[in-house]
């Protein structure tokens, strides 16, 4: 309760209804800045909706999406989205483009100067240990792993306040996902950056998450730390869903 | 951009109305050649350029061309203009034709001196075994095959009242060109068909013309018809022929015109001049002709498929969106192509600022081209994976820069591939152009036909057939610089 940091988005009450489907019901979350949330639960609860509200690409059925403070609407959400990265499964790299293109379409877009661009895309290789030759390739030329790295230099090439991950390791094989985990943490801790992390593994979930935030059907279940789910459940579902995930681990 | 367009269009409305200060039309069968040629000779002499459009169409077609201006002058028969053009009673005499003519602005000469009525002719063997002789002798004869011009059989005077007043019921009774037909007379496929009493073919072919024993073709004596407003100089030109052309003259000049296959020969050979060998020139000239020819093609073809990637891009990114007006869109486009050419054209003549010339060939040809370019840019763009499109929008683009920088991108391909297809369909289809006058390849395809001559034909038939290549080896090419790397490298990889 006695939070000391603003959060820098909050869901109030939010539903989201597609049709009869209803994908959210009455979610109230708050995504605390500079630390990881991780969104977790079943295929379907609605993980990926959640992030399609917060950068607007959704408009909630009712309750409210605030990005500091200020509801997210049509009239500002491409100012707001400037502000958000956004990695999706396998990429969302534009075929047409060379990786370089893709990570700098956005700067360019705004006009940035040439030299500073080319400066964050030096900086941005390191971070995420691609080769700069690497940047004349097309997304068809590279391999899934570099594909997955080029998207998060696209996402944080504008420094963004906060970066939105659906499920970005989960077109991977295990030991490219496994070494790209790693990686992935260390760049978050060097970073310092709030994220939003959707994935549907408790392992990758316990790893990067700060808070957990498990769903069902719509709702949210619980959310705290790995230990307060482990120790502390809410309901038998969540029992159920850390055992189902250790026995698919170790069985 | 839209200027250039506006420029283009206007050079080529005026580019055919250059320079001659009067222009004869003739309708598309030999006859009306030879005497449209002679008549634009005689006017030259009268000191008047004039030129000559050959094989323009059918009588609507000539009739709305006169009143509209596009020509001054135009050979046609006093059955035809009571029965298509004025649709008044056979009881009408010449006279009051001429009155009623005049009020909507357009002369008459008196009779050039021959009578082409219609006539139904067969095969003079096969008429002496079935024992034909007369009209109502083919009431016991309901299984022969008829092949008719498709002017004939919707005529007032035409095919069906005269079935009815001879009550025949015959079962087998098809539209054919009017020049066809004798090659299908002639090789059996039909038994009887319609003809012209001046027919060169008759005599040629050993046709037996069937008696009109019940009196049901009109008088068909051939006249000039000329816009009263006309130069002085062309009037007297034309009334000068009244009288001068009986029908022994006439199918003399129609078998000269299709023997030699050059209506202009013919023509000399009514001067008076002895038909002089143009023939040896005629190669070197063909050259000329046929990039003549291709030139106003590539024009046609070019300004209208340019009008449609102009039109039909935005459209297809309109038609994209899901709902009502994407469906109304892509229907009507659709409809536009279910239309036949032909109908299309003679739907788009009446439509002020259009008329008889080449701008109704572009805008026909531009809405034939609208289809295929809107409904790949549509499905192009709709083909885009949803997981792309929202990482464009989640990256902060605009719609329009989404648009352009991504979506347009990508549809690439699709959109090209429309192109490609409008342009190959248009170099096609301009060739009927020439049916009104706009010219191009379809210029000696027409006359060709009409003069049922195969050289002719091929003059503008495998020029046209070669650009159609040179156009989808062009698009091909194209494509390279086109359509982005990264898309084509796509295709290779996977
Ligand atoms: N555009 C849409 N139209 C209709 N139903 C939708 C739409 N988007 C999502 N849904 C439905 O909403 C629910 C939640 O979808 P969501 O994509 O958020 O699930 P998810 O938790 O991300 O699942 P996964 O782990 O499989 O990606 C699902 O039942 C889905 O079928
Ligand atoms: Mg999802």
């Amino acid at each position: 309760m006695a939070e000391t940091n603003q959060p820098l988005i909050t869901l109030r009450s939010v539903s989201e209804q597609f049709g009869p489907v209803c994908a959210l019901q009455s979610i109230d979350l708050h995504i605390t800045k500079g630390r990881t949330t991780v969104l977790i639960g079943p295929s379907g609860c609605g993980k990926s909706t959640i992030l399609r509200l917060i950068n607007g690409l959704l408009q909630p059925t009712s309750g409210t999406v605030e990005f500091e403070g200020k509801p997210v609407l049509p009239a500002n959400v491409i100012e707001l989205r400037r502000r958000m990265g956004y990695v999706i499964q396998d990429g969302g790299l534009f075929p047409h483009l060379t990786a370089g293109d893709n990570v700098v379409l956005m700067a360019r877009h705004l006009g940035r100067p040439t030299d500073e661009i080319q400066r964050r895309v030096e900086e941005l290789c390191e971070l995420t240990r691609f080769p700069l030759e690497g940047l004349n390739r097309y997304p068809v030329e590279l391999s899934g792993g570099q594909r997955q790295r080029v998207s998060l230099m696209r996402g944080l090439m504008l420094k963004p306040d906060v970066l939105l991950l659906d499920e970005p390791l989960g077109a991977l094989d295990p030991m490219v996902r496994s070494a790209l985990q790693t990686e992935l943490k260390s760049i978050f801790q060097q970073l310092k950056q709030t994220i939003v992390l959707v994935t549907h593994d408790m392992g990758e979930a316990a790893y990067f998450g700060d808070t957990i935030v498990l769903m069902k059907q719509g709702r949210i279940v619980q959310q705290g730390s790995l230990a307060d789910l482990r120790e502390r459940p809410t309901e038998p579902f969540v029992r159920e869903f850390l055992n189902a995930q250790r026995s698919l681990a170790f069985p | 951009m839209r200027t250039l367009l506006l420029l283009i269009l206007i050079w080529a409305g005026t580019d055919l109305a250059k320079a001659e200060q009067a222009m004869v039309g003739s309708k598309v069968f030999t006859e009306s050649y030879v005497l449209g040629e002679i008549a634009r000779r005689a006017i030259e002499n009268a000191g008047v350029t004039c030129g000559h459009k050959q094989g323009m169409g059918g009588t609507i077609i000539l009739w709305e061309a006169l009143k509209q201006g596009a020509i001054t002058a135009y050979p046609d028969y006093t059955g035809t203009i009571r029965e298509e053009i004025l649709k008044v009673k056979k009881e009408v005499t010449v006279e009051e034709l001429r009155t009623e003519l005049a009020r909507q602005g357009i002369g008459m000469t008196h009779e050039l001196g021959f009578n082409n009525t219609y006539a139904l002719v067969m095969n003079r063997q096969r008429a002496g075994a079935l024992g034909i002789r007369k009209i109502s002798d083919l009431r016991k004869h309901p299984d022969l095959r008829l092949g008719l011009n498709h002017e004939f059989l919707r005529r007032k005077d035409g095919w069906e009242p005269l079935a009815r007043k001879y009550e025949l019921e015959m079962k087998d009774v098809r539209g054919i060109d009017h020049m066809l037909g004798y090659t299908a007379l002639a090789n059996g496929s039909i038994d009887l068909k319609e003809a012209y009493s001046t027919d060169a073919k008759i005599a040629e072919n050993n046709l037996m013309v069937l008696e009109d024993n019940l009196n049901f073709f009109p008088a068909y004596k051939a006249v000039f018809l000329y816009r009263l407003d006309a130069d002085p100089r062309v009037i007297k030109a034309l009334k000068k022929m009244e009288g001068t052309i009986n029908e022994e003259l006439m199918m003399k000049l129609n078998a000269e015109a299709e023997r030699t296959k050059d209506y202009s020969l013919a023509a000399s050979l009514y001067f008076g001049e002895k038909a002089q060998k143009i023939a040896q020139g005629r190669t070197k000239q063909m050259a000329g002709k046929i990039a003549h020819w291709t030139g106003r093609h590539l024009l046609l073809v070019g300004v209208s498929l340019l009008c449609a990637i102009v039109v039909g891009v935005p459209l297809g990114i309109w038609a994209s969106k899901p709902g009502i007006v994407s469906q109304i869109i892509i229907s009507s486009t659709g409809l536009i192509q279910t239309i036949p050419a032909l109908a299309l054209l003679a739907l788009l003549i009446p439509i002020p600022f259009l008329g008889i010339n080449p701008i109704t060939a572009i805008v026909a040809l531009f809405l034939y081209s609208l289809l295929p370019i809107v409904r790949n840019t549509a499905t192009g763009l709709q083909d885009i994976p949803v997981p792309l499109r929202e990482s464009a929008a989640a990256l902060g683009l605009e719609p329009g820069a989404q648009l352009r920088k991504v979506f347009l991108p990508m549809a690439s391909r699709a959109i090209l591939a429309g192109i490609k297809t409008s342009a190959i369909i248009n170099v096609g289809s301009a060739t009927l152009a020439a049916l009104i006058g706009a010219g191009g390849l379809g210029e000696p395809i027409i006359s060709g036909l009409n003069l049922n001559d195969h050289a002719t034909i091929l003059e503008g038939a495998i020029p046209a057939a070669v650009l159609a290549l040179l156009v989808q080896f062009l698009f091909d090419f194209l494509d390279r610089f086109l359509i982005p790397k990264g898309l084509r490298l796509e295709r290779t990889v996977r």
